[in-house]
């Protein structure tokens, strides 16, 4: 089992965010790239648009699937991950890392306080498979 | 029964070992009220003979052997032999859809190829496998434009097949998409300057058919420089594909809209026929319909597979680009060996033909003091001005065994008494001399003439 | 019964793509004579294009070669049993084809005169007729070119007719057993979708459905029998609680083949429906089409079917009347697949009303014999008797060796027959649905259950040969995720 990251932050929808200040970068978890087996196509929003926490702003493509991707927070994109245009594949082999989807400002820090913490996470996908 | 393969003691046997003694208890939970307890009031199985001695009798009733010069959107060109031939095997027409790839690589590459014919043609990035017909694929590619760019006004030339417009407002109307249609100049091309007008930062897309309803051929490179003024896409539609074995393909559109019956398909009143889109490689995603592309098998072999099925109902459903399932893979394959028989300088060659017949019918016709309208460049359809209505002249038509122009009052009041011809090579020079002829009224029925009419109605 | 395996070896044929074979110089097409002046080319100017990069130059012979060789690397129902369930693979026959290509008909125009057309309108009007005694409804319309088009004439109509009534109304009610094209018809036609649980018998729960059957939907668009095979026993108080909240009821008619000739849907509160002909009614299909999905409706629809409508002039002439003011419009050009109604019109000339009851008992039969024979190696989704069809789930091959039934539809494909059905209905997990059609013999019915019945010993001695099947064919597992990373849809010169 791959590890979680003690200083990220996590969701109920799969999603992690690693925050610094008032700066957010957000990823979809090891435990959700596994359940969506070989990630051929992500979609992210451009630079400038507005996300909100618990709405989706992308979408994860394995070959016969598709998974919306919610934000854990309300701010607004800064960044998105280019690279995995044409390397999809980051997404699994990296998740928590280099497989990183956007970066994002914070219209309000605090919002964090309320996500899951790793161990709570963990707690939570475990209690996921059966 | 003869389809039936079983004869009853089998299915007794079969019963006793499912545990009953009935077929009825296979019924059983159908409830009651809903079950039908009488035959259906169809006459009971008849013969092969008998049947085809029905279809003969309609066949007869319709118009048999006879020239046409209709065009409108089905055309006539000669279908090779080999097609029928081919399509024929049960391993392409019986079927289904190549979702198992290991035992569908035929009907995969066939896909293959005509994706990368008709991409060749019509010089855009990706095509997909097939649409219903050409109306609904123009419709699709509007509601994939609608998508791209996030708009919703639409423009449509009024010399876009009437049918095809009225398709699209069909499908458009309950969304709330606003249709406009852009006006026809004198010369028989799109309005540009009232298309400019009209055009605005909410415009989603300019949809122009070329050669027009007319036979008029249009200009790609303005069109697609006045809608990209506005963020708009041009969508390009074509009715007749042997036409772009002469005219220069629709580069500059963003998303082309063709029906590919011309390409082999019979007329068949009116289907089935395909339409394909084809687009520029960054609008894939939003492309509608099923998409083949090439994978390697766990060998390294190379094969084909359906991709990119995210796109579709089955994976996507109520998000998916369109909810279209079965296509019109039969009439695609059709149009891929058709396309392969005429080749690189052979579908040069018939569209050459197609011009020079029609130009010929059209001089003819002007040649009798009879007006042609709208004099910009055409292809193989033209409108002719009658001096009576155009419906007027089918029973001396019907006499010489030929279908007269399409009459276009109906569809166009504003052009009056007019009629639509389409020449293919299809037609001999002496057909076209003879139906100039009975328009032009230079040959009156003779007496001769008359008996021979009643002759044959009796 | 035989004990000879169906799959053999046999000479399987390399072929190039068409670009490949091209040689500049070689032709398949001569042209007659032209007896005219020849084209002004140079008057098009920058009209005209000067060559079609990359289009193929072949022969004849090479064409007939490809295709031929491209033809022996499929599987159609001519070559044996296809299960597809929910897709009605049956025999096509062949004086259907043969009728469908009568110069008068194949050669027809849409748009010839209406004097000079009146055989195919006749056809049209007398399939009408038959269709409309097989349904139980009062009108058709025979344009819909497929089933998702037909779903989408459908809904369109029950949101005129409630337009008219003054309100369209939001919601679309779909049960989660539903086939995909239902919930993406329902978005096209402007509708949101409200989902349908299942109860656990595999239909629709009667207290969501009245808990979801609210004012602000238009319709519930269900299958019957269902995607399992299921006939839902409740129709009747189905159809009237959503009458009664005035509401529609739309059937995905694709499951027809359980029920023609026994029973009639709109005998049991059906208002809508449309048909799959390329499944109930025998038209090919083609590679995955044509295929054709007429839309039976009761009177109250009938004044917004789609133009044209097939009507008779006060002479008795048939005509394609256009000018309908409460029409939805046009669903496309032209009248419908012309083509694929001669067909169906053949088969069921051929079958009558004595054939098409039997084939509706043979279908059943066929499918509740292999239900019979098979469940005591395969799990079956649901226990509730079945009709054309049957749904097994890979429960206990999964729990036992990690084998699914995509592995074992793959497995199939090495005893010599066309996998069933993968993982659909979506509310089945694992699920192999099996529809045998009427057109399978006992035999072929013994020898594909027997398939499954060694493969199922296989999970258990060789799991690792059904994992990695199939072992036959000309290329083995495809790389569709390779294939979806770096989309390759088209051949080009490197
Ligand atoms: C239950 C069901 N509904 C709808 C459809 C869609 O029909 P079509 O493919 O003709 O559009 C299908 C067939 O694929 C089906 O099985």
């Amino acid at each position: 089992m791959s590890d979680y990251p003690s200083s990220y932050r996590f969701t109920r929808d799969h999603e992690w965010i690693a925050v610094e200040g008032a700066k957010g970068k957000i990823g979809i978890t090891s435990y959700a790239q596994s359940e969506l087996g070989d990630v051929v196509y992500v979609e992210l929003p451009k630079v400038g648009d507005a996300v909100t926490a618990g709405a989706s702003f992308g979408t994860v493509e394995s070959v016969k699937a598709v998974s919306e991707i919610f934000s854990p927070v309300t701010g607004t994109v800064t960044e998105i991950n280019a690279h995995l245009n044409n390397a999809p594949e980051t997404l699994n082999q990296d998740p928590h890392g280099e497989g990183w989807l956007i970066k994002v400002s914070l219209n309000d820090p605090a919002e964090v306080e309320k996500l899951l913490s790793a161990e709570d996470y963990q707690t939570f996908i475990s209690s996921q498979q059966h | 029964m003869r389809y039936l393969p079983k004869s009853d003691p089998v299915r007794q046997r079969m019963l006793r070992e499912i545990g009953i003694e009935n077929v009825d208890e296979l019924f059983a939970h159908i409830p009651e009220y809903c079950r039908l307890t009488r035959a259906l009031d169809i006459p009971t199985g008849r013969s092969e003979p008998e049947i085809i001695d029905f279809f003969r009798h309609c066949a007869a009733l319709n118009a048999a052997g006879y020239t046409s010069f209709l065009g409108a959107g089905s055309y006539y060109h000669y279908r090779p032999s080999l097609i029928d031939n081919l399509i024929s095997r049960g391993e392409w027409f019986t079927a289904y859809t190549p979702y198992q790839p290991e035992i569908s690589q035929g009907t995969l590459q066939a896909v293959f190829e005509f994706q990368t014919l008709v991409c060749q043609l019509t010089a855009m990035d990706v095509a997909n496998a097939s649409m219903y017909d050409g109306s609904t694929a123009m419709t699709e590619a509007v509601l994939m434009a609608i998508r791209v760019t996030g708009k919703s006004d639409i423009l449509v030339a009024r010399s876009v097949h009437p049918h095809y417009r009225e398709t699209l407002v069909t499908n458009t109307h309950h969304r709330g998409f606003p249709v406009t249609e852009i006006p026809f100049q004198p010369d028989g091309q799109i309005d540009g300057s009232r298309l400019e007008q009209a055009i605005t930062s909410n415009t989603a897309a300019v949809v122009v058919q070329s050669p027009n309803f007319f036979g008029s051929i249009e200009d790609w490179k303005t069109l697609a420089h006045l809608a990209h003024s506005k963020n708009a896409l041009l969508i390009a539609v074509i009715t007749d594909p042997v036409s772009l074995g002469l005219l220069a393909p629709p580069a500059e559109a963003d998303i082309v809209a063709m029906e590919i019956q011309g390409f082999g398909i019979p007329t068949s009143f009116g289907g089935p026929y395909a339409g394909v889109i084809a687009s520029k490689e960054r609008y894939l995603r939003s492309l509608p319909g099923r998409l083949a592309g090439e994978a390697r098998d766990s060998e390294g072999r190379r094969g084909f597979v359906l991709t990119l099925s995210t796109r579709e109902q089955h994976i996507r459903r109520e998000k998916a680009t369109s909810n279209i399932c079965t296509n019109q893979a039969l009439c695609a394959l059709m149009a891929t060996i058709f396309m392969s028989v005429y080749g690189r300088r052979g579908l040069r060659e018939l569209a050459q033909q197609n011009l020079a017949k029609a130009s010929y019918a059209a001089g003819e016709f002007q040649r009798q003091g009879m007006e042609v309208l709208f004099p910009a460049p055409r292809f193989h359809e033209f409108v002719v001005r009658l001096p009576r209505t155009a419906a007027g002249y089918q029973p001396r038509l019907t006499q010489h065994h030929m279908i007269g122009g399409l009459p276009l009052h109906r569809y166009y009041p504003e052009l009056g008494e007019t009629a639509l011809f389409c020449v293919t090579e299809a037609v001999s020079r002496a057909r076209i001399d003879e139906m100039v002829q009975l328009y032009s009224g230079q040959s009156q029925p003779s007496l001769n003439e008359s008996a021979l009419a009643g002759a044959r109605q009796e | 019964m035989s004990t000879t395996p169906r799959a053999a070896r046999h000479i399987v044929q390399n072929e190039e793509l068409l670009f490949e074979i091209s040689e500049p110089g070689k032709a398949a097409y001569q042209l007659p004579e032209l007896d005219v002046p020849p084209a002004n080319v140079a008057a098009l100017g920058e009209r005209a294009r000067s060559d079609i990069a990359g289009f193929p130059e072949l022969s004849e012979i090479e064409i007939i070669r490809h295709f031929t060789r491209l033809s022996t690397w499929n599987y159609g129902v001519d070559t044996g049993l296809y299960p597809l369930g929910s897709c009605t693979m049956k025999y096509n026959p062949r004086v259907n084809e043969f009728v469908a290509r009568l110069d008068a008909i194949a050669g027809a125009h849409p748009l010839q005169p209406e004097e000079l057309s009146q055989g195919a309108l006749r056809i049209m009007d007398l399939l009408s007729q038959y269709l409309l005694e097989i349904c139980g409804m009062d009108a058709i319309t025979l344009q819909p070119a497929a089933g998702a088009q037909g779903e989408l004439t459908g809904i369109l109509l029950i949101r005129a007719a409630l337009q008219a009534r003054g309100n369209a109304r939001r919601l679309v009610l779909i049960p989660d057993s539903a086939h995909g094209t239902n919930p993406a018809t329902a978005a096209i036609a402007g509708y949101e979708i409200a989902k349908l649980s299942s109860n656990a018998q595999g239909t629709v729960d009667m207290a969501s459905l009245d808990r979801l059957m609210t004012d602000q939907v238009a319709a519930l668009m269900l299958t019957n029998p269902n995607t399992l095979g299921i006939f839902e026993e409740d129709i009747h108080r189905i159809a009237d609680l959503v009458h009664q909240r005035g509401g529609f009821l739309y059937m995905d008619g694709a499951n027809m083949n359980a029920l023609v000739g026994r029973a009639r849907p709109g005998d049991f509160g059906v208002d809508v429906m449309h048909l799959n002909l390329h499944k109930t009614f025998s038209t090919p299909h083609g590679g995955g089409g044509p295929g054709s999905g007429p839309v039976a409706v009761k009177a109250e629809l009938e004044p917004f079917l789609p133009t044209p409508v097939l009507t008779r002039r006060p002479n008795g002439a048939l005509t394609l009347e256009e000018d309908r003011p409460h029409s939805i419009g046009r669903m496309r050009a032209f009248a419908g697949s012309f083509g694929m109604l001669v067909r169906a019109l053949a088969y069921i000339m051929a079958n009558g009303s004595d054939g098409l009851k039997q084939t509706t008992e043979d279908a059943v039969l066929n499918a509740n014999y292999i239900r019979t024979r098979l469940k005591d190696v395969y799990a079956l989704s649901y226990d509730t008797p079945t009709m054309h069809e049957c749904v097994f789930s890979d429960k206990l091959q999964a729990r036992k060796a990690d084998v699914h039934t995509g592995d074992i539809a793959k497995r199939l494909i090495d005893y010599g027959f066309h996998p069933y059905t993968v993982s659909f209905p979506l509310i089945a997990p694992g699920a192999m649905m099996i529809e045998p059609t009427e057109s399978a013999s006992k035999r072929e019915l013994d020898e594909f259950i027997a398939a499954l019945r060694a493969i199922a010993q296989e999970v258990d001695t060789e799991p690792e040969t059904v994992k990695t099947a199939p072992h036959t064919t000309r290329v083995s597992r495809m790389d569709e995720v390779a294939a979806a990373r770096k989309p390759r849809l088209r051949w080009t010169e490197d």
